[in-house]
């Protein structure tokens, strides 16, 4: 295997429990660095819970055990030396619904590398803010109020700043939980251009439900269903050729 | 015919008209064939609140009313039959034609005067009853024929007992409302009053309070004094005090019980510690005199520090007390309502618990434990039964937490204890410190409401 060829992501046969119910039976999945990877699938397949697993967000819900394990950059992230707050450094998450702090736009974007002591002063906060600002493509939109309250934006530039905020810890993976879900078709296109823009720098993982979207802005897809990956490929591939009828009946529409 | 019989021939002739309308219409809707257009049981409330409702009112506005009217003219028949009487003597006149008429005092202890009053007391006070039950059921009468006469079955009887229903909850409202107008006005009557004999500034500005001035003119003592000044730093020092137990202890128990607590744990710990709230304040006032006053002296006297045996300390120590639960309930509650989105996002990014919690949960929960503390503020300025007996009656005037100190309330309790006259500047003094505390808590509970709306964080 050479090295551009080694995924940043394995996850080798991962199954997680909430409580008693299995929510996923064992997953194989290999994600790349540089590409975008959709996981795509009916409510209730358990890709949310797959992406989860990525940055350990479950281990903060009752009764949730996760069994296999979940190597990024040839590391078990479940294995016992692994600190979760460093993990989650690595790995960034922007949510389903905004959820902007309810703090000024700069301190939601200074809030990471704050707690992580990346800035040596304030020079270096400010500049770490206005990048990551304007990798999220809304610099020149808050540029002005910098200092105003994070919740005074629209649906949109909230989940620009929750990107910005993400990636303001510098990660090298970024998990996004159906980032568009609660958004306009304009918003949205915004949202999918930043997301190509950003590819070349991250390893991006986003569950969506919406096929176009994945078609978009994916390079490779995984089809989930029951806790299970039916297919995984290339996008291309998986939308003009599913090798699988399920996955051909839930990307037609028929099911899901 | 007494008043609970009165209330029961009304509750009984309700029923029997809800029975009668019900009835009516159903067998005025057999006779022709069209819609109902309202439910039979609507066609019934609506004559049962017809009969009801103003008969009900009818006898207790008369309940209400006549017997300042007979007291009136019972004060006029009394002044008619001896002249040259004194106000004063007026009314002693009047309590005992009232007590002999009750059968308290004998006949022969009293002057043929004050037989002949108790005579006519007791018949205005039999016409009065009588008057009564005449006019209440004749109320219930005519209501009874005039809605029975509407029932049919077109009639829209559900939008008038809807109508009905809105406006005794009107009604319902009204009381609340006018009680408390009517205790205001009532306050600023009375501080006017006092205002007449005590000059505004010295009560507002003055540094002594000593209220113990001569009722009566025979008796010995000092002019007095009345400045308020005393009483409120007291208040003030314990409440100060009660904060710094509360704040920090029903904080700390809010955000563990939130955050940190497992369900089962919870589910046990926060109804325990509102049992604390349910303990009645006396018992804390006791305990507070009993246990922690000496507790307090005598660990004072082990390192050299001298406490009196009442001390601000004491008293705030166990009313902050009895405020943890009333913060840890509130603050519970508002830090619970903190979206678990904000708490995912901010782990997300690699804080830590207690790094979410100071930085994310609590800002935004703070509007919600401001007003929480405000309102523990005004409960702990008006408590009074604590620190009538654990910080003491003296009104000194000091920062000193471990001298006795003394609050508006208690200064309150001991005005109206004892022999009072309603227009002395003492009793009169109680009225214009209840005011000053209205004015205290209100702006306090003012201030509360307003940071919650104005801060609050609108999550959807």
């Amino acid at each position: 295997m050479t090295e551009t060829n080694r995924p940043k992501i394995r996850a080798q046969h991962v199954e997680v429990h909430y409580g008693d119910a299995r929510a996923l039976h064992g997953i194989d999945l290999d994600i790349h660095a540089h590409e975008v990877t959709s996981l795509i699938g009916p409510s209730g397949c358990g890709k949310s819970t797959f992406l989860r697993c990525i940055n350990r967000m479950n281990d903060v819900i009752d009764g949730c055990r996760v069994n296999g394990a979940m190597f990024i950059d040839n590391e078990d992230i479940y294995g016992d030396h692994m600190d979760v707050v460093e993990l989650r450094a690595r790995v960034g998450m922007v949510f389903q619904k905004p959820n902007p702090f309810p703090k000024s736009i700069y301190d939601n974007v200074a809030y990471g590398p704050r707690i992580h002591g990346l800035a040596q002063n304030k020079d270096a906060l400010d500049n770490m803010v206005e990048t990551s600002l304007k990798r999220a493509g809304l610099w020149q939109e808050v540029r002005d109020r910098l200092h105003e309250s994070g919740s005074s934006l629209s649906g949109g530039q909230q989940q620009r700043l929750c990107i910005a905020r993400a990636i303001a810890v510098n990660p090298d993976v970024v998990l996004m939980d159906e980032p568009c879900s609660a958004l306009d078709p304009i918003a949205t296109a915004v949202i999918e251009e930043l997301i190509e823009e950003i590819r070349s720098e991250y390893t991006i993982v986003i569950v969506t439900h919406s096929m176009q979207q994945a078609a978009r802005v994916s390079q490779k897809t995984a089809y989930f269903h029951l806790g299970n990956i039916v297919e995984v490929g290339d996008t291309d591939q998986i939308f003009t050729k599913p090798g699988n009828k399920q996955t051909e009946a839930y990307i037609t529409g028929r099911i899901g | 015919m007494s008043l609970t019989f009165l209330s029961i021939s009304i509750l009984v002739l309700g029923a029997y008209s809800f029975l009668f309308g019900r009835r009516r219409v159903r067998r005025l809707s057999a006779q022709i064939d069209i819609k109902q257009h309202s439910l039979d049981g609507y066609h019934g409330a609506f004559v049962m609140a017809c009969v009801v409702l103003p008969a009900f009112s009818f006898a207790v506005l008369w309940s209400g009313f006549a017997p300042l009217i007979i007291n009136d003219w019972l004060r006029e028949f009394i002044a008619a039959g001896s002249s040259a009487l004194t106000n004063a003597e007026v009314n002693v006149l009047v309590s005992k034609a009232k007590a002999l008429q009750a059968g308290f005092i004998n006949e022969r202890f009293v002057g043929p005067n004050t037989v002949e009053a108790a005579d006519y007391f007791s018949g205005l006070l039999e016409m009065s009853s009588y008057l009564r039950a005449i006019g209440t059921l004749a109320l219930a009468l005519v209501g009874f024929y005039f809605s029975q006469k509407l029932i049919a079955p077109r009639f829209a009887a559900r939008q008038r007992v809807e109508n009905i229903a809105i406006w005794v909850m009107i009604g319902a409202s009204a009381v609340a409302i006018l009680t408390t107008i009517g205790i205001i006005f009532s306050l600023i009557f009375e501080t006017y009053m006092f205002f007449q004999q005590v000059p505004v500034l010295d009560f507002l500005f003055g540094l002594h309070w000593s209220p113990q001035i001569a009722i009566r003119e025979d008796q010995a003592a000092n002019p007095g004094e009345f400045g308020m000044i005393p009483l409120f730093a007291g208040t003030l020092l314990i409440t100060f005090i009660a904060m710094l137990v509360a704040v920090p202890v029903g904080l700390m128990a809010a955000v563990y019980l939130s955050e940190y607590a497992t369900h089962r744990l919870r589910n046990f710990a926060k109804p325990t510690i509102e049992v604390l709230a349910g303990i009645p304040t006396v018992v804390y006032g006791f305990f507070a005199a009993l246990v922690v006053a000496p507790l307090l002296r005598n660990s004072g006297a082990d390192v050299g520090l001298v406490l009196s045996s009442e001390s601000a300390l004491a008293a705030g120590i166990v009313m902050g007390t009895m405020l943890i639960p009333f913060i840890s309930s509130l603050s519970d509650d508002v830090i619970n309502a903190v979206p678990q989105s904000l708490r995912d996002g901010a782990s997300a990014l690699g804080a830590t618990k207690s790094e979410t919690i100071k930085q994310v949960v609590l800002p935004a929960a703070l509007p919600g434990i401001v007003s929480a503390v405000l309102l523990a503020i005004s409960r702990a300025i008006g408590e009074t039964m604590i620190v009538v007996m654990a910080a003491g009656i003296a009104a000194n005037l000091t920062a000193n937490p471990f001298e006795s100190v003394t609050t508006v309330t208690v200064q309150i309790v001991v005005l109206l204890i004892g022999d009072q006259e309603f227009d002395s500047a003492k009793t009169l003094a109680a009225f214009a410190l209840g005011l000053v505390l209205f004015f205290l808590t209100l702006i306090l509970n003012v201030v509360a409401l307003r940071i919650v709306n104005k801060y609050r964080e609108q999550y959807d």
